[in-house]
């Protein structure tokens, strides 16, 4: 995968898989520090110790139709080759956090690539997750909760037309202001 | 600071969905599913998905449900599509990029033709 966005979908899949009722997804760029850390959330159903230790392993996937699972190896060696790292917190029954860091200006990390479209489809696709985006480069930040635009659709279907469209555009303008405000 | 469009304008669009709704229910639902598991995004999903929901919007088409599944097993044939239209039986396609998405939209959902290009038979 060649964007952090699209490891991004691929995390909080796996929170989606994990039963998860609430998911947060979190970016933060920031100059000072040169840094570029992300965060994906959830109080799915979590896994042991040994499962967490594991998992950053190529050869591990809670999946049956397939035994290699290689989302989260990627994505932290990715990490580790900009001196980042990778780190899982997990507790069963109480959910799991990835977290990632990047330093922002090595000259091997990733692009963010479209960040807007990754939550964009989230958001649409998983109706039944309470969906926290929080995005913030230096001092400006876009911080998106779904649960007061679900609360006034009551049931209408978020792949209503209208309803796309204000997602997309309610989405895409918070991204791209912070990202146009940022020229350095 | 965040700038977060109104919810003013999210009543609208709700107003508008509400009156086209009435007019959509008669036909029978749709629903779209788009394998979204690794093998999938890495194949390219993420931009067959926006292909899906940017027709929907663009094209006003109500009465879709679109869905993300995880990898079923055919991680050799992502990105994979799925559509259930009412009671008919579930057909899945393969390799299918944003072109192909759209064509799936148009002839398959909308018009009730199969593409028979690019089925997998399961």
């Amino acid at each position: 995968m060649r964007e952090l966005s699209l490891h991004l979908l691929d995390l909080a899949e796996n929170s989606v898989a994990a039963n998860a009722s609430r998911v947060k997804i979190k970016v933060i760029e920031e100059s000072k520090t040169d840094l570029l850390q992300m965060s994906v959330e959830d109080n799915g159903k979590g896994m042991d110790a040994e499962m967490v230790t594991r998992v950053e392993d190529p050869f591990v996937t809670s999946r049956t139709t397939r035994k290699v699972g290689l989302g989260i190896p990627l994505l932290k060696e990715a990490a580790e080759a900009c001196n980042g790292f990778l780190k899982i917190e997990s507790q069963v029954g109480i959910g799991t956090t990835v977290f990632v860091q990047f330093q922002r200006s090595n000259i091997d990390r990733m692009p963010l690539g479209d960040l807007a479209d990754t939550f964009f489809q989230l958001l649409i696709t998983n109706p039944t997750i309470h969906w926290l985006f929080y995005y913030r480069i230096n001092d400006q930040e876009f911080d998106f909760d779904d649960d007061p635009v679900k609360k006034e659709l009551e049931g209408i279907s978020l792949t209503d037309p209208a309803i796309l469209n204000y997602l997309r555009l309610t989405i895409e303008t918070g991204i791209q202001s912070l990202q146009t405000s940022d020229i350095g | 600071m965040t700038t977060i469009k109104s919810l003013e304008d999210l009543k609208k669009a709700r107003e508008e969905a509400l009156k086209k709704r009435e007019v959509k229910a008669a036909s029978g639902m749709a629903q779209v599913i788009v394998g979204m598991g690794t093998c999938g995004i890495a194949a390219g999903a993420r931009d067959t998905m926006k292909a899906i929901l940017d027709t929907i919007e663009k094209d006003s088409l109500n009465g879709i449900i679109v869905t993300q599944t995880g990898c079923i097993g055919l991680c050799e044939k992502e990105p994979i599509v799925q559509v259930v239209i009412g009671n008919e039986p579930k057909v899945t396609y393969g390799k299918v990029d944003p072109e192909i998405a759209k064509r799936i939209l148009d002839e398959h959902v909308v018009h009730g033709k199969p593409l028979a290009d690019h089925v997998i038979q399961m």
